[in-house]
C-alpha cells in the first residue's frame, strides 16, 4: 500500500514562494516522476513529502492519513539522495541496516533483510566495505538498498543518477524500473533530465517555478502538451516554436512542431531553409536549418539521409502533428 | 610555476626559526635545569646554565611540604571534569547551530565569542559572592563549574565549525530511516565528528588544567589545583627559585606530555575547516 495524495500544498521560504498550491494524486504502486528546470521546485516537494521540509500549508495523505506533522521516520518512506548520503564509518551492512536496527529489529532478521536485499543488488561481496572503498555505481545500489530494505510504502529518489557517468546512467535507470516494478511499491523520482522521466515515468508531473504545468503519461505529455512550456520541455531535440506571420494562417499565437514530424525534401511545397548544420548519427540524421523570417528550425530524419550543410531544403509539417497555441502559450484544441 | 627558494634562503630562514624557537623554550628549559640546583646555586651570579650540584631535593620537598599529588588530582578532576560536562553541553548546541540555524544563529556565535573578549577580573567580584552565598568556594564541583562555563564558548565554536563540515544529506538520510535526533546525534553525528570531537576534548583540558585567574581566586586548600600549588612558592618569605622550579616543573609535565603526543591531533584541530 501507498497511495500518496497532495492537497493545495504550498511552502514559502520567507517571502519567497516555493511550490504554489500544489495537488496531486500518486496511486498505489505507480511510478511518478517530478521533472522541471533547475529551482523548479521538484525537489522541495519531494522533501515534503518526506516530511525533510514543513509545509506552509495543505495536506499530504499518505494511504489516507494527513502525514504533515509526522516526523520523517513515521511516514514509511525512504529516500535516495543524489549524494547517495551513505554513514561513511559504517559498513555496507551496517548502511542497509541501519533503518532497521532503528525500529528495533531483532539481529537476526536484520541480517537475513540485508543479505537478502544485497543479493538482489549485486552487493554481497562487499557488504563487510566501508562506502569509500566503493565506486560511484556501487554506492548508488547500497542506497537503494538501504531505501528497499525497510520494505517502505514508497521510495522518494532524489537525482539519483546525476553523480554517475552517462553509461552507468543508463544502466542503473534500468535496474531502478525493474526494481520498482517487481516490488511493486510506489515511487516518486526527481530529475531534470527529460529522457529519463519520459522512459521511467507511469506518470509525469512537469513543475515550473513552484507549480505544476501538465501531469499526465509520458505519451500524453508528448502529444498532446497543454502549454507552451510543456511542449517546449518534453521532447529531445525540442519541438520547434515559431511565431509571428508563420502562425497566424493557423490561427494560432505560436505554433509547434516536433523535429520527427518535419518532412525534408529538396522541392515541392513548405518553409524554405539552408542547412546551417547537419548532425550524422547513424540511426537519425539531425538537421538545424535556417528558414529565412521563421529562424532556426530542427528537423530530424530517420537513418542517413544525403543532406549536407550549405544545401536548400523545404521543409513541410504534418498537419496532423502541428500544435497551436494562444496568446497566453496555452493549446488551443479543436 | 613554483616559488624558487636558494639554498642560502633556506638556511637564513631555518637558523632564524630556531632562534625564535628557543627563545619561546628558552624559559621552559631554564625552569626545567633550575629545578635541579640547589637554592644556592638557583640564584648564583652570573647564573650557571647547568645545575653545579645535581639534586632531587627540591622535588621531595616540594611534595612532603604542598602534596603536589593531591593538586595534581585536583587539577585533572577540574579540567577532565569541566571539559566533559562543557562537551555535554555544547554538542546539543553546537548541532542545533550547525544543522537548524535561524537569522540569530550568527549573532549568537558571536555575542558567545565576546564574553571572552572581557577581562575576567571584570567579573571577579559578583562571581566570588554567588560562590561565596552559594557555598561554592574552594571546592572542586565549583571549579569545575566555572571552568566550564568559561571555556563553553570555545567549545560550541569549536564543534560547530567541525559539524558544519558534515552534510546534512547523511543526517536527513538517519531520519529518513527513522532516527529519532538523540539516535541521529549518537549514531551518525558523533562517530562522524570523532576527530573533531577530540581536539577541542584536547584542548579544552590544556586550557582547563593552565586556567590560573579562576582557580587561584575561587580556591583555597581543599580544591586547589596545581596552578595554586606552584603559586605558593611565591611567598612573602621570599622567593625559592628551586623548589618553585621543580613545582612548575611538575606542574607543567603532565599537560606538556599529553599536548606532545597529541600535538598531530592539535594541529590538525586548530586548522579544521581552513582549507577544502
Amino acid at each position: 500500500m501507498g497511495k500518496i495524495v497532495l492537497e493545495g500544498v504550498e511552502k514559502h521560504f520567507g517571502n519567497v514562494k516555493v511550490i504554489s498550491n500544489v495537488s496531486l494524486t500518486v496511486e498505489d504502486g505507480a511510478f511518478v516522476v517530478f521533472v522541471g528546470p533547475s529551482g523548479c521546485g521538484k525537489s522541495t516537494l519531494l522533501r515534503l513529502i518526506a516530511g525533510l521540509e514543513d509545509v506552509t500549508s495543505g495536506k499530504i495523505y499518505i494511504d489516507g492519513v494527513n502525514v504533515v506533522d509526522l516526523p520523517p521516520a513515521k511516514r514509511g518512506l525512504s529516500m535516495v539522495f543524489q549524494s547517495y548520503a551513505l554513514y561513511p564509518h559504517m559498513s555496507v551492512r551496517g548502511n542497509i541496516g541501519f533503518g532497521l536496527k532503528m525500529a528495533g529489529m531483532p539481529k537476526e532478521e536484520i541480517r537475513t533483510r540485508v543479505d537478502a536485499a544485497a543479493a538482489t543488488l549485486n552487493l554481497t561481496p562487499y557488504l563487510e566495505r566501508k562506502p569509500r572503498m566503493l565506486s560511484g555505481g556501487q554506492r548508488q545500489r547500497v542506497a537503494i538498498g538501504r531505501a528497499i530494505v525497510r520494505e517502505p510504502k514508497g521510495f522518494l529518489f532524489d537525482e539519483p543518477l546525476s553523480n554517475l557517468d552517462a553509461a552507468l546512467r543508463v544502466n542503473m535507470r534500468i535496474e531502478i524500473a525493474r526494481l520498482q516494478k517487481s516490488l511493486a511499491t510506489t515511487a516518486i523520482y526527481v530529475t531534470h533530465d527529460q529522457v529519463e522521466a519520459m522512459t521511467m515515468a507511469d506518470k509525469i508531473v512537469v513543475l515550473n517555478a513552484g507549480s505544476v504545468e501538465q501531469v499526465g503519461s509520458p505519451l500524453e505529455l508528448y502529444e498532446r502538451p497543454d502549454n507552451l512550456f510543456v511542449a517546449g520541455f518534453i521532447g529531445s531535440p525540442k519541438m520547434n516554436l515559431i511565431t509571428g506571420a508563420t502562425a497566424e494562417p493557423y490561427g494560432a499565437a505560436t505554433i509547434g512542431i516536433r523535429p520527427e514530424h518535419l518532412a525534408v525534401a529538396g522541392d515541392g511545397d513548405g518553409w524554405a531553409g539552408t542547412i546551417s548544420v547537419a548532425e550524422h548519427l547513424g540511426s537519425d540524421t539531425f538537421l538545424y536549418v535556417e528558414v529565412p523570417g521563421v529562424g532556426l528550425l530542427t528537423a530530424r530524419t530517420q537513418g542517413e539521409v544525403a543532406f549536407h550543410a550549405g544545401e536548400r531544403v523545404m521543409l513541410h509539417p504534418d498537419p496532423a502533428r502541428l500544435h497551436r497555441f494562444d496568446k497566453s502559450g496555452l493549446a488551443i484544441r479543436n | 610555476m613554483a616559488r624558487a627558494i636558494s639554498p642560502q634562503k633556506k638556511w637564513t630562514f631555518t637558523i632564524l626559526a630556531w632562534i625564535v624557537a628557543l627563545i619561546i623554550f628558552f624559559p621552559i628549559l631554564w625552569t626545567f635545569l633550575t629545578a635541579f640546583k640547589t637554592e644556592g646555586d638557583a640564584i648564583l651570579f652570573p647564573p650557571a646554565f647547568l645545575p653545579p650540584h645535581w639534586t632531587l631535593e627540591n622535588f621531595f620537598e616540594v611534595q612532603t611540604r604542598s602534596n603536589y599529588f593531591k593538586h595534581f588530582f585536583n587539577s585533572v578532576v577540574i579540567s577532565v571534569g569541566s571539559t566533559l560536562i562543557g562537551l555535554v553541553i555544547a554538542v546539543p548546541a553546537a548541532w542545533s547551530m550547525a544543522f537548524a540555524p535561524t537569522k540569530r544563529t550568527k549573532d549568537i556565535l558571536m555575542w558567545m565569542l565576546s564574553t571572552k573578549m572581557m577581562p575576567a577580573v571584570g567579573v571577579l567580584v559578583p562571581i566570588f559572592l554567588i560562590f561565596k552565598n552559594l557555598g561554592l568556594l574552594d571546592t572542586l564541583g565549583g571549579l569545575t563549574g566555572i571552568l566550564m562555563l568559561i571555556n563553553l564558548p570555545i567549545m560550541v565554536w569549536m564543534l560547530y565549525t567541525y559539524f558544519r563540515e558534515i552534510p546534512i544529506d547523511i543526517l536527513e538520510a538517519s531520519r529518513m530511516d527513522g532516527a529519532v535526533l538523540w539516535k541521529e546525534i549518537v549514531y551518525i553525528l558523533l562517530p562522524m565528528a570523532i576527530p573533531g570531537i577530540a581536539s577541542t576534548l584536547l584542548l579544552n583540558v590544556i586550557l582547563a588544567w593552565n586556567e590560573a585567574f579562576w582557580t587561584l581566586n575561587l580556591s583555597a586548600a581543599n580544591a586547589a589545583p596545581l596552578t595554586a600549588f606552584i603559586a605558593s612558592y611565591s611567598s612573602p618569605e621570599g622567593l625559592f627559585w628551586a623548589k618553585l622550579s621543580a613545582a612548575s616543573t611538575l606542574a607543567i609535565a603532565p599537560i606538556l606530555i599529553l599536548g606532545w603526543f597529541s600535538q598531530k591531533q592539535l594541529v590538525r584541530g586548530m586548522t579544521f575547516g581552513a582549507v577544502k
